[in-house]
């Protein structure tokens, strides 16, 4: 047996929970054409395993300690009654899906009367009754094979929204999605799911938080796949402020048509190791994406964006600015690649990390990269890191404000060049006094 | 009896990296005066303008400043400010995403907490603020705009002068504010500079040309010739320099009586 244990590979212990969940405890599978996706993420899982820093696109970011945590995936649903309003946008007019770890609860949500087809579901509750168009999207761009966690997420995920905005169709308010970890278990094992399809010229605001109650070593690994139609205009806000001992790993798979107009947000505060993983596929002509994005960190935290946005047609721009605050001994990791394929001719592509580093010991590691197979497009890149620039501090100081003023000020404004992006005016005014707040609570600035 | 005195430099010997700047400046600023330090480029005016501020990196090797009596050089660069020290940047800094109504009200209610004075709200300050743009001739859209940025070298110098109004100090240094300026902002500028003088309060500019004191008209001039003032006098000394050149100056000098 002592022999046998040694040479059980990283990846037995997810292959025996899998079998364990689907096949001996007889959890649902949903759907007939589900059980299959499910098995070829596992399978997947069984060859690749989780990422290791030998790999480039892993190379600052080490999984490892996800590893060594035991692996409980959550299956049952928390009836944990949970005040909303300690989180953040809890107040802003919106349809509220709040999930506890994982799980939809329909009596913390709050789903706001839509036009006719609109749906607003949990992704349990119509993988049971209507799967056409989950059938037709459900894992269809998010590729499953790229990543252990990606392949983790397809065999296990429980539940997760499934947003269906039909042709023409305008969801008025915006829709929150609400992630709260109530979980003690180390190694306990969340998995959303979330499923965004938007008919061509249909609107939607979403908003997507993550939050804990506790202080635990539970693993957040989401995935979010976005079908966009054409002329389809789609503002997605994430909001990452897990546990400070929690781990978060998420990837966001989107595929955009002609003409769409897609702004994506991510704010990463929380975690104790963060990786958000963003892959846009530019799939029509003429249409416009920006990911925009927020780090802030402190103590040891780390927290990874990894992008890959890809021109598959002509005449789109596409524009990353993300800006990154890194305190203490915490770490930043940047990587941009932009993918310009032959066909994507007149592209306009923009790339900016700016890096604001507050200690000495807190390190940023970036990497623009831009790969370019057509002849005539417009693609650049830039990174910066520095620290506060010494002359707008005296400026500040010479007119009365105090220099930890001084110093908060100049840091907002460097938070405020990303916040300033976001359409959703409550949401924007609402993040920038949590920046502002989060910076008068530092006790190091 | 002599009005109070506002600042008295003694004996100043300052510099940065061990290259000596400034060779023992004395100078003595009552209240309701104006002054002007005049000298050629490299006699230490603008380092005489940062200390006073108390910008870091200067090392003040002997004497000492004392402003309404206080060691000034012991005062943190805010506490000067709100204590009533301001200096007009010769290069004011753009800060983007400050935006300018913020910083100004900021600046305003920490002199006036100091004061004793109550905390402007947003509408108060707003009226006075309106009301001083004017005199500047600033625009509308100004105080909507991050600090400085994007403005041209005169919206820059006006922006300094609009600060000071805001502000009201006890004793404003003024570091070339009159370059960067055309003729006409210049009139504008001297015009507010000139109704900020009341009998509490001192000013101190800080040129290289003459040209400023057409419309500033100093109660005092001091020549600052390689660290050292080598000469004082009335505005007529202003003048002669003027016509004579700083050479003359230089070849001539004639101490001042300490």
């Amino acid at each position: 047996m002592v022999h046998a244990a040694q040479n059980m590979r990283a990846s037995d212990p997810y292959l025996a929970r899998f079998e364990d969940t689907f096949e001996r405890e007889g959890a649902s599978r949903g759907p007939a054409w589900l059980y299959p996706i499910r098995k070829a993420g596992i399978s997947r899982f069984a060859e690749i395993g989780l990422p290791t820093p030998q790999q480039e696109d892993w190379r600052f970011t080490n999984v490892a300690p996800i590893g060594r945590l035991p692996f409980k995936p959550l299956w049952a649903p928390s009836d944990a009654t949970i005040k909303l309003e300690q989180f953040q946008f809890a107040k802003l007019p919106a349809s509220r899906m709040v999930f506890v770890n994982g799980h939809y609860s329909p009596k913390l949500s709050t789903i706001l009367p839509q036009e006719s087809g609109v749906q607003l579901r949990s992704l349990t509750e119509a993988l049971s009754s209507d799967g056409a168009v989950l059938q037709k999207y459900l894992g269809r761009f998010a590729k499953a094979d790229e990543n252990g966690f990606s392949a983790l997420n397809t065999a296990f995920f429980t539940d997760g929204a499934f947003i269906h905005v039909p042709a023409g169709k305008t969801v008025r308010e915006a829709v929150h999605l609400m992630f709260i970890a109530t979980t003690t278990e180390a190694g306990a094992a969340i998995h959303p799911r979330n499923l965004i399809v938007a008919e061509p010229n249909s609107k939607l605001t979403l908003i997507e938080s993550y939050f804990s109650t506790v202080q635990s070593a539970y693993v957040t690994n989401a995935i979010d796949e976005f079908v966009v139609g054409d002329n389809a205009v789609i503002e997605h806000c994430k909001f990452q402020d897990e546990s400070r001992t929690a781990y978060h790993v998420a990837s966001q798979y989107l595929h955009l048509g002609r003409g769409a107009n897609v702004i994506s947000h991510s704010f990463a505060f929380g975690a104790k190791l963060s990786r958000n993983n963003i892959r846009a596929t530019l799939a029509g002509e003429g249409l416009d994406c920006i990911l925009n994005g927020l780090y802030i960190t402190r103590d040891e935290q780390l927290a990874d964006h990894h992008m890959i946005v890809e021109h598959a047609k002509p005449h789109c721009n596409s524009h990353e600015y993300y800006n990154g605050i890194l305190d203490d001994r915490s770490k930043g990791v940047f990587h941009g690649r932009i993918l310009v394929q032959q066909e994507a001719q007149k592209t306009d592509a923009k790339q900016t990390n700016k890096n604001l580093l507050l200690s000495d010991d807190a390190t940023i590691d970036t990497k623009p990269q831009l790969e370019i197979y057509a002849d005539d497009v417009k693609c650049t890149h830039g990174a910066t890191v520095g620290q506060l620039n010494d002359e707008s501090i005296f400026y500040l100081r010479a007119r009365g404000i105090g220099i930890d003023t001084a110093r908060r000020i100049l840091i907002h404004a460097f938070a405020g060049e990303i916040i300033d992006r976001v359409r959703c005016e409550p949401l924007r005014e609402e993040l920038d006094r949590l920046v502002w707040d989060r910076l008068e609570d530092n006790p190091h600035l | 009896m002599q009005n109070e005195i506002i600042l008295e430099v003694r004996n100043l010997h300052a510099g940065v990296e061990n290259k000596q700047i400034l060779k023992g400046v004395n100078l003595v600023i009552r209240a309701g005066e104006t002054h002007a330090v005049m000298g050629p480029n490299g006699s230490g005016k603008s380092t005489l303008a940062q200390i006073l501020a108390g910008r870091e990196g200067y090392e003040v090797t002997e004497g000492q400043v004392l402003y309404k009596s206080r060691d000034l050089l012991e005062m943190d660069p805010e506490e000067r400010a709100r204590e009533g020290v301001f200096l007009a940047f010769q290069y004011p800094v753009e800060i983007p995403g400050v935006n300018s109504a913020y910083f100004l009200k900021s600046a305003l209610n920490e002199i006036r907490k100091t004061r004793g004075l109550p905390e402007l709200d947003a509408m108060d300050f707003l009226a006075l603020a309106k009301d001083k743009m004017k005199l500047l001739e600033l625009r509308e859209d100004f105080l909507k705009r991050s600090v400085n940025e994007g403005f041209s070298g005169g919206e820059k110098k006006r922006n300094e002068i609009f600060q000071m109004a805001m502000l009201e100090p006890k004793l404003a240094v003024l570091d070339e504010t009159d370059s960067g300026l055309d003729i006409d902002a210049l009139k504008v500028v001297a015009h507010v500079v000139t109704r900020l003088k009341a009998a509490d309060r001192a000013q101190l500019l800080i040129t290289h040309y003459q040209r400023l004191l057409n419309y500033i008209v100093p109660d005092f001039v001091h020549v600052l010739v390689d660290g050292r003032i080598v000469r004082s006098g009335g505005k007529e000394l202003a003048l002669e320099l003027e016509t004579r050149g700083y050479d003359w100056i230089v070849k001539h000098p004639e101490p001042v009586p300490a």
